[in-house]
């Protein structure tokens, strides 16, 4: 019994739903950003188990993996810039209180 | 089935179940500490499952960058931003965690039932075929990966620029306030400075 295609992409898709809880769920504006990245992981871990039992040859999903892992470490900067500048003007990181685009 | 295939699926099936309970932590528990630690977690077991998946370059650098550099950055800005403040309760909270929770669930049947219905043409080829994965993701960024790897490098130099603008506190001194000239205020940020953790706001 070895390692299935599906668990690795089953496991995937359920780090994505629990990511996608904590994202419409936080209150707080970091774990909101966490809640990104474990998104991001899980699509990483997608394109690795496709990389190693679809293509094991050329490995392209390890190099598009390594991409998105680039990517989303410099959004994870920015995300956390904006959160302290948003802090330091509201004195709050609840997303609750930031509703000033509120019809 | 021999020990190194008993050992790879009791692995994968320790380190699923780290990354499922590490990462209902990041987004259950009310500590944001305790999340932000779990989440370290959560990537070194993803980094234990690209072991598993043959991706050993991939695994070494999801340490290096997630652990090290984005988990930190994550603690640091939950220590800069670290207002001991109970939020306020918001009536009937509690339908939009129940319908979140519907809707991962229904998403999380609707994908299982599409990997586990669909045919994946798995390939024939052994993954022992590549004796070296850095050697080939470096060959692949050398010649059909090229342009993304140099937009890659524009992205890190714009994001690195960018967090340092928005994140920058500019001080202003209290005289040059009164001066209305635009052609000054263009390009100062008009904030007063606050005065650090500890000390009551007097405004």
């Amino acid at each position: 019994m070895q390692i299935q295609l599906e668990y690795v992409l089953i496991l995937a898709a359920s780090l994505f739903c629990i990511g996608i809880y904590g994202l419409v769920n936080s209150r707080n504006a970091v774990r909101v950003l966490m809640s990104i990245e474990l998104m991001l992981n899980a699509v990483n871990l997608n394109l690795i188990g496709f990389s190693n039992f679809l293509d094991p040859g050329e490995i392209k999903g390890q190099v598009f993996t390594i991409f998105v892992i680039t990517v989303a470490a410099a959004e994870a900067a920015v995300g956390l810039a904006i959160i302290l500048a948003i802090y330091r003007n509201r004195d709050t990181i609840d997303m609750e209180q930031f509703n000033l685009l509120k019809w | 089935m021999n020990l190194a295939e008993g050992f790879q699926i009791v692995s994968f099936g320790l380190l699923a179940v780290m990354v499922i309970a590490t990462a209902l932590g990041v987004v259950l528990l009310p500590n944001i500490v305790h999340s932000a630690f779990l989440l370290a977690g959560v990537f070194l077991s993803i980094s234990g499952i690209y072991i598993l998946l043959n991706a050993d370059f991939v695994a070494a650098a999801q340490i290096l960058v997630y652990v090290g550099a984005v988990n930190v950055l994550i603690l640091f800005a939950i220590m800069l931003v670290n207002k001991q403040e109970d939020f306020s309760q918001v009536p009937k909270r509690w339908i939009r965690q129940v319908a979140t929770a519907l809707v991962g669930l229904g998403l999380l049947a609707l994908l299982t039932t599409m990997i586990l219905i669909t045919p994946w043409p798995l390939s024939s080829v052994s993954p022992a075929v590549v004796e070296n994965t850095l050697v080939t993701i470096a060959e692949h960024f050398f010649s059909d990966f090229l342009l993304p790897f140099e937009l890659a490098s524009v992205l890190l130099l714009m994001a690195m620029v960018g967090a340092i603008i928005i994140a920058r506190r500019d001080f202003i001194p209290e005289a040059n306030l009164t001066d209305e000239d635009p052609s000054t205020t263009a390009l100062t940020l008009p904030e007063r400075p606050r005065e650090l953790t500890g000390v009551p706001n007097s405004k």
